[in-house]
């Protein structure tokens, strides 16, 4: 459990270790969490084209506060996990790997903004879309699996 | 009750269900909420071996992130389906269309390519990282926001030409 538990975040496993497929109840549980945030995602209405735009536009603050009350949220559940010392259902300590700072954050992180901008969409709601038929957003998915293997392509010779 | 559940659902209720997801996967499954990693294992998944940024991806722990994702797929087709007491609209009508086709697959080509390059998304810098109190994660939301920004206000007459009603 605990392997599965790191490197998974990371861009480079730093010390490799086995790569062990997940246990079935990991499996499980990731999937009813998929189902909720799916739910959560759609009902929400964030995966909506419009919501995104009129954000952008600053014409309402819906997404904002959305997207702060879930920061506030999960950094209040993160300290409670700590300070109780919580460990996951199957026994294993809880740690967030820290993602890095590199050139990258600032300049991938730009490009990424103006592609939610464009497609109405960050990486959960072109799923989400997809799985409500809205059929249009398997272009947004192609382009993204195209834009991943362009990164793994252009990796070697850009700024980190 | 059922009424609530079936209209969108205020701000709040889904700020805190959204918050909450983050503790729960690390308390039932022991993995940090993210969603763009999913790319990264699909392209390791299908091509291995031809990039080292694939072929150094653990994709047997790494397999979670896809399953999360049918998951959210799973879960947007019940909402939509199930639990709407109207239609969603997703993208705008005018999206169905050769140009609209062509501006969401470059606009998922800078998804793909921005957040892999970052090293996360919404989900994993936005909520996860700031949430654990990882500096970059900030920086990293507000070049989010920079780009979003840059593109809706500088490009966006161009881009969202007849999109916008």
């Amino acid at each position: 459990m605990n392997e599965s538990t790191e490197n998974t975040e990371t861009q480079k496993a730093s010390e490799p270790k086995a790569d062990r497929f997940p246990s079935i109840l990991t499996i499980a549980m990731v999937l009813l969490m998929g189902v909720l945030f799916g739910i959560v995602l759609t009902k929400s209405e964030v995966v909506r084209w419009q919501r995104v735009h009129d954000m952008f536009l600053f014409k309402e603050p819906f997404m904002y506060l959305i997207i702060s009350t879930g920061i506030v949220v999960a950094a209040v559940s993160m300290l409670v996990i700590k300070k109780l010392g919580l460990k996951t259902i199957q026994g294993a300590a809880i740690k967030y790997e820290a993602k890095p700072f590199h050139k990258g954050v600032v300049i991938g992180g730009t490009i990424f903004g103006a592609g939610w901008a464009i497609t109405g969409a960050c990486p959960g709601p072109i799923y989400a879309q997809i799985g409500a038929g809205a059929w249009m957003a398997l272009f947004t998915f192609a382009g993204a699996i195209a834009g991943m293997f362009l990164y793994a392509w252009l990796k070697p010779n850009l700024p980190h | 009750m059922i009424d609530f559940i079936m209209q969108p659902w205020p701000w709040w209720f889904s700020g805190i269900l959204i918050g909450l997801t983050v503790p729960l996967l690390f308390l039932l499954a022991g993995k940090a909420f993210g969603i763009s990693t999913s790319f990264q294992e699909i392209g390791a998944m299908c091509a291995p071996g031809k990039f080292e940024y694939l072929k150094n991806f653990q994709w047997r722990s790494g397999i979670w992130t896809v399953v999360f994702a049918l998951g959210i797929m799973l879960g947007s087709f019940i909402a939509a389906g199930f639990l709407s007491s109207a239609p969603v609209e997703f993208l705008p009508a005018s999206f169905v269309s050769v140009g609209g086709a062509v501006r969401l697959f470059i606009g998922g080509v800078l998804i793909g390519f921005g957040t892999r390059y970052a090293g996360g998304c919404t989900s994993g810098h936005a909520i996860t990282g700031i949430s654990n109190l990882n500096w970059p994660s900030l920086v990293a939301t507000i070049f989010f926001f920079v780009g979003g920004l840059a593109v809706t206000w500088g490009l966006g007459h161009w881009i969202f030409a007849g999109i916008s009603p």
